[in-house]
């Protein structure tokens, strides 16, 4: 007998002590597989056939059973399971799990199960045991069907049991090995005349009579269609026949909407409501051939309730579906993909009220869905509504993936008015309900996925530091995309008068394996980053904001740079400005910009440093040194003894006192407004759909050179020098440089390499200097 | 750094005597944080001043040996210019006999008054001019101070926290010496070494004869000790045990600062007392604390038999702590533990914790969010978490202007972000109840002001 099990299942072994469920399991089932009852019996009571600890066994096989289902992982329970209680808690297992519970009985006779158990010297208990389980099992056989298991296979006698083969089958929800490309299309309701457009807009070709078209992709594309096909929309049996016949023909798949499953029911002549625009469909219907509805009856009745696509990368459900259903078969799991999750309350205009699941989501795969018609298909954690209510007025939308590009066609009218507004008038937040942090993504112990170092852990003591620091005191986090790294100093001279020197940073990254460097004159102020928007609607499609806020001008730490809204605006105004007078929205299609930049003065940021430790080292040092040096002036000239080498040592720190002095005023000037302000862009990080880490670091100072000729008297260019790492007078090169700006009394310069960034040779990881 | 020490006693050579230190050499000496030398600018009959002159090894202290390296963060510090606690130490090592008030030669001149001088050149005075004054005055200095600018290119960074200060008495050198070495560190406020406790018998065999009768005995204790109340308390204690037994200007000055503390413990109680009430009117099963704090609240309410479970939250790990051990969470039962909780969170971000709670409280909280995050705020606590109750309290800005000496711009706390008007505080809380259906009453706490209004307002939300 070849017994067919779902891959992800609970199968659930019955028999009798001595029927031989252990052999079967370990001839089936790998070990890990296989959860028995005496095995859990001896982990908590040191004895396998301690009937005491029969209550503990059992709970500490559900835990188990449990954990390994959640995980997707086949389970098979080695117990007699004779009694329908004990069986109970295992399909509600299998429910709670969403798993379909297997039975497989093994039916063997009461004298031979007697006879196995006397060979064994653990199995003292009489043959009344056996006999009184016999007993239950034979009640049990016909209730199997009855408590839940959705297959039952009960194997006579011990020849059968050993022939039986078992083949684990597919979930019909798993397409993992299919890999796309695909044309995932929104709710179409019947709107044949604009699916018809977008397929030609997604580059399908169509050709063929009306009512057998055949459609396909050059490129080989396949479609997937998110169901509600049908309903509200004036031609729902051509809309079928499209998709019918891509899916026939294998150019598409299809799930089905609660539309479908609603037509499905009234078809099949179930007392269905006709409202929602079922009438209309099944007026249309009327109008086809029986022979068409039969085709329509089938289709729909064999449309799998969800696809778990690309590796488990790709998710399709009708109404989406949260990460603990994907690839799961139940009832319940069925109901989310076709209906999503309600709270259970009816909304003013008498529609279930739903959860956005979805902003809870946060799992691996991407999910694409429809159902809930959006002003605009919006991505929120991963996962995408694409029903942008063509049937109402709006657009047909496909998402085309892996590109993740949205193409769509407007409705030619509107076919159907809306029960509700699209966009709600609630508060604005409704609208983007992802903009709320929540607790449980930062508290805790993290690891965090990243593309250029692997894996990164943020233990739990340090996120919560990082929690309380930046709720106290960082900005907006919508405004914060970038926190900067800092730099780091090059290796201190191991000889020489020098403490750095650009010789060390170009040996470092010699040997790194660079081979071209950019030096960039380095400004002494603070560093910042700058997210500054075109306008007011770009801000608020952006980053969300409703407050009024373009722009966030930001330090290392996430902190607003000036206390002051008013400059900070006036800032913001100045750059827009350049930005626009450069053409660098248009040129990067962009209504926002992130830029790196230094601020200077350094007073103007830092003056709190200044006073209390720079100026204040001064302040103590001068004071101090023209108290000693006349002091010891006084005793050389009385003739004493021994200060005579004193003196210039003291009078040669009293210089350096001064030069120290010079050093930090060179870096404080007064500040009045944006009169004084200096701001040096370095970085352009990214602008709408780009990051441009992709550019080597000349172009960054190439494109910002440009924004900031635009205003000189608030944008500075940053002197640069490319250095080849392997031509000497290259090198020398950069080192006069260097000294000519440190001469003037400069801070000196940031050496990186040319590119952003460098992969460490041997491929132990990445790194990256900005 | 450099101290003077000059006497105008005649024969005025006879300073080297009573130091110790022949006028006619340099006296040089290695210290573990660098070296000492003692010299003589002047040496004459009418005048003879002595310089100790200390020449600290500043990157070396960086560098760090041990735990002197907590003192010295940075390269940049004042260490090597200032008079500091390495001044005191270099005093005992190079003058450790006068100290004592021993002099081989001179005994007799050791023990007499006479007219002295010190002139230190940088001073860190953290307590200001005021300070420097009330600790060298009764002991019967004539003071010259004179405060060094930060930077004179930049007058409008102030005035610097240094002095050059000239101290001048007709006393024991002895006494000059110790009064040094006890009251630089005091006014710097920033010592070297780590503090324990044979520190309390240095400061009491320095202070002999003069510190228990120093007016600001107790000042000058605590900030010797440094950062350890515990140690100071000690060697008060062994201070006034000595030898007297009632020090009522002691307890005269506790009970004053008692008193302007009272002032503010009575508002925090009333208000407390208030949110209290409105809880238990409203019929609270179980409260979360948003911002407990310290968990003065969250104590109060655990205590209150009503409420089923109460909670409290923060951002700060550190009052977190200091909650648990407030409430002794460790030593309750688990009956006890299971009815309270104390997490860390952040108003801002949606949180499950808290949405299990029949009422919520922020008590002096929302202040301290920044305007622009109150959106976030309300969606993630009238929107999210949905108490059926919820209390807010903040202060009044009108109110302020009753108290003494706060400037017009100024808000009551530092990391208070806004204070709102009565007004401002009901169209804030108004618009968050109508958008989120909740209703809103308004009360106050403490005494009102006819037209100023209550120093805290208070806005009760139910749904």
């Amino acid at each position: 007998m070849t017994i067919n099990i779902p891959e992800l299942c609970l199968v659930t072994l019955v028999g009798v002590s001595g029927s031989g469920k252990s052999t079967f399991a370990a001839n089936h089932f790998k070990p890990t597989e296989v959860l028995s009852s005496d095995w859990c019996r001896g982990v908590v009571s040191d004895d396998e056939n301690d009937q005491s600890a029969t209550g503990d066994a059992f709970e500490v096989l559900h835990y188990i059973a449990r954990k390994r289902l959640l995980a997707g992982r086949l389970t098979v329970v080695d117990a007699t399971n004779v009694q329908p209680e004990a069986r109970k808690p295992l399909v509600q297992l299998a429910r709670d799990c969403h798993v379909l519970p297997v039975a497989i009985v093994l039916n063997i006779t009461e004298d031979l199960c007697h006879e196995r158990n006397k060979s064994r010297a653990d199995r003292t208990f009489g043959r009344h045991v056996v006999r009184r389980q016999r007993q239950q099992l034979r009640r049990s056989l016909k209730a199997l069907k009855r408590e839940g298991f959705r297959q039952v296979y009960v194997l006579d006698g011990p020849e059968e049991a050993d022939a039986a083969t078992i083949e684990r089958q597919r979930l019909w929800n798993n397409l993992r090995h299919e890999t796309g490309p695909f044309d995932i299309v929104g709710d179409i309701h019947g709107c044949r005349d604009e699916l018809i457009d977008l397929l030609g807009e997604l580059g399908w070709e169509i050709s063929g009579p009306a009512d057998a078209p055949a459609i396909t992709h050059p490129e080989g594309r396949r479609a997937i269609f998110l169901g509600d096909l049908v309903d509200r929309g004036p031609d729902s049996p051509g809309v079928l026949r499209i998709v019918m016949s891509m899916a026939a023909a294998g150019t598409a798949l299809c799930i089905p909407g609660n539309h479908e499953n609603k037509l499905l029911r009234a078809l099949n002549g179930r007392n269905v409501q006709r409202s929602h625009g079922l009438a209309e469909t099944l007026e249309q219907m009327e109008r086809e051939p029986e022979e068409f509805r039969d085709q329509v009856r089938k289709f729909i009745d064999g449309l799998v309730s969800h696809y778990v696509l690309d590796h488990g990368e790709l998710v399709v459900a009708h109404a989406g579906l949260q990460e603990s259903y994907q690839g799961r078969a139940s009832g319940a799991v069925r109901n989310f993909a076709l209906y999503g999750e309600t709270t259970g309350e009816t909304d003013e205009y008498g529609l279930p009220v739903r959860y956005n699941w979805a902003a809870d989501y946060r799992g691996k795969a991407m999910v694409v869905y429809g159902h809930t018609p959006v002003p605009e298909a919006e991505w929120l954690n991963r996962t995408i509504c694409i029903d942008t209510g063509c049937v109402f007025g709006g657009r047909l939308t496909a998402l085309r993936y892996p590109e993740r590009d949205l193409v769509g066609v407007p409705a030619r009218q509107q076919y159907y008015a809306p029960a509700k507004p699209l966009r709600p008038a609630g508060p604005d937040w409704e609208d983007r309900p992802g903009d709320l942090l929540d607790i449980e993504d930062v508290s805790g112990k993290r690891i965090v996925h990243t593309g250029l170092h692997g894996n990164l852990t943020v233990r739990a003591e340090n996120g919560a530091a990082a929690l309380e620091v930046m709720s106290r005191f960082a900005a907006d986090p919508r405004w914060l995309i970038y926190l900067p790294p800092t730099m780091s100093p090059s290796a201190t001279m191991e000889e020489g008068r020098w403490l750095e020197h650009p010789q060390s940073a170009f040996a470092y990254f010699r040997s790194a394996g660079v081979r071209r460097v950019i030096c960039e004159e380095k400004h002494m102020g603070s560093r910042a980053v700058i997210v500054l928007c075109r306008d007011g609607e770009s801000a608020r499609k952006r980053f969300g904001e409703t407050g009024g806020r373009t722009g966030l001008v930001h330090t290392r730490t996430g902190r607003p740079f000036f206390d002051n809204p008013a400059i900070e605006d006036a800032v913001l105004a100045r750059i827009r400005a350049a930005m626009t007078g450069a053409g660098l929205w248009d040129h990067f299609e962009t209504g926002w910009v992130c830029l790196d930049a230094e601020i200077m003065p350094w007073s103007a940021k830092a003056e709190e440093l200044l006073r209390r430790q720079y100026a204040a080292v001064g302040a103590a040092g001068r004071a101090s040194m023209a108290a000693v040096v006349p002091a010891l002036e006084a005793a050389v000239a009385r003739g004493q003894d021994g200060v005579t080498d004193l003196l210039p040592r003291f009078r040669e720190r009293q210089a350096m006192v001064d030069q120290y002095v010079d050093a930090y005023r060179r870096y404080c000037w007064p500040v009045d407004g944006l009169d004084g302000l200096k701001i040096a862009p370095f970085h352009l990080l990214a602008t709408e759909g780009t990051l441009h880490t992709g550019r080597d670091h000349q172009w960054h100072m190439q494109t910002l050179a440009a924004l900031a000729e635009q205003d000189p008297e608030l944008l500075m260019v940053t002197g640069h020098r490319i250095v080849d790492l392997e031509d000497a007078a290259s090198e020398t090169a950069a080192n006069d440089w260097w000294e000519t700006i440190t001469g003037a009394g400069g801070e000196g310069m940031v050496v990186k390499p040319l590119d952003w960034v460098v992969r460490r040779p041997g491929g132990a990881g990445a790194f990256r200097c900005a | 750094m450099l101290l003077t020490i000059t006497t105008t006693h005649r024969p005025a050579t006879d300073l080297g005597f009573l130091l110790a230190k022949n006028p006619a050499r340099t006296h040089s000496r290695k210290l573990s944080f660098g070296a000492v030398h003692v010299f003589y600018p002047e040496a004459g009959e009418e005048r003879c001043t002595a310089a100790l002159l200390l020449d600290l090894d500043a990157l070396g202290l960086v560098r760090g040996r041990g735990r002197e390296q907590r003192t010295l963060a940075h390269y940049v510090n004042d260490r090597a210019y200032v008079a500091s606690s390495f001044m005191s130490v270099a005093i005992a090592r190079s003058f450790s006999t006068a100290l004592a008030g021993r002099s081989k030669e001179r005994q007799k001149l050791a023990e007499t008054a006479i007219p002295l001088s010190a002139e230190i050149a940088v001073l860190p005075c953290r307590g200001g001019e005021d300070l420097l004054r009330r600790l060298f005055e009764p002991l019967g200095y004539a003071v010259a101070a004179e405060q060094l600018p930060l930077d004179d290119a930049f007058p409008e960074w102030g005035p610097s926290v240094y002095f050059r200060v000239r101290l001048e008495a007709t006393c024991r050198v002895s006494e000059i010496l110790n009064h040094l070495y006890v009251l630089l560190p005091v006014l710097d406020r920033d010592k070297h070494y780590w503090i324990g406790r044979d520190e309390i018998d240095k400061l009491l065999a320095k202070g002999e004869g003069w510190l228990k009768d120093h007016p600001e005995r107790e000042q000058i204790v605590q900030r010797y000790m440094g950062r350890k109340p515990s140690l100071a308390r000690e060697a008060l204690m062994r201070l006034v045990a000595e030898d007297d037994p009632a020090p009522d200007e002691t307890d005269a000055a506790r009970a004053a600062e008692e008193e302007a503390l009272e002032e503010k413990i009575s508002l925090n109680d009333e208000r407390h007392r208030t949110v209290l009430e409105a809880l238990k009117q409203a019929g609270a099963s179980s409260v979360v604390d948003l911002g407990c704090a310290e968990g003065r609240l969250l104590k109060r309410l655990y205590e209150e038999r009503s409420f089923e479970r109460v909670a409290g939250m923060d951002a700060s790990i550190r009052s977190l702590e200091i909650a648990a051990r407030r409430l002794y969470l460790d030593r309750m039962t688990e009956r006890q533990r299971a009815r309270i909780d104390l997490f860390q969170g952040a108003l801002t971000y949606r949180d499950r914790r808290i949405a299990g709670f029949d009422a919520a409280c922020l008590i002096e909280v929302i202040e301290h969010l920044d305007p622009a995050r109150l959106p976030a705020l309300e969606q993630a606590l009238f929107g999210f978490a949905r108490p059926r109750i919820l209390i807010v309290t903040t202060p009044n800005r009108e109110y302020n202007a009753l108290f003494k000496g706060m400037p017009q711009d100024r808000l009551r706390h530092r990391d208070h972000r806004f204070e709102w008007t009565r007004e401002e505080f009901r169209q804030w809380a108004g618009g968050a109840a109508e958008r989120n259906g909740y209703a809103v009453r308004y009360a106050t706490i403490g005494e009102v002001d006819e037209s100023l209004g209550p120093p805290t307002q208070m806005a009760v939300f139910t749904q």
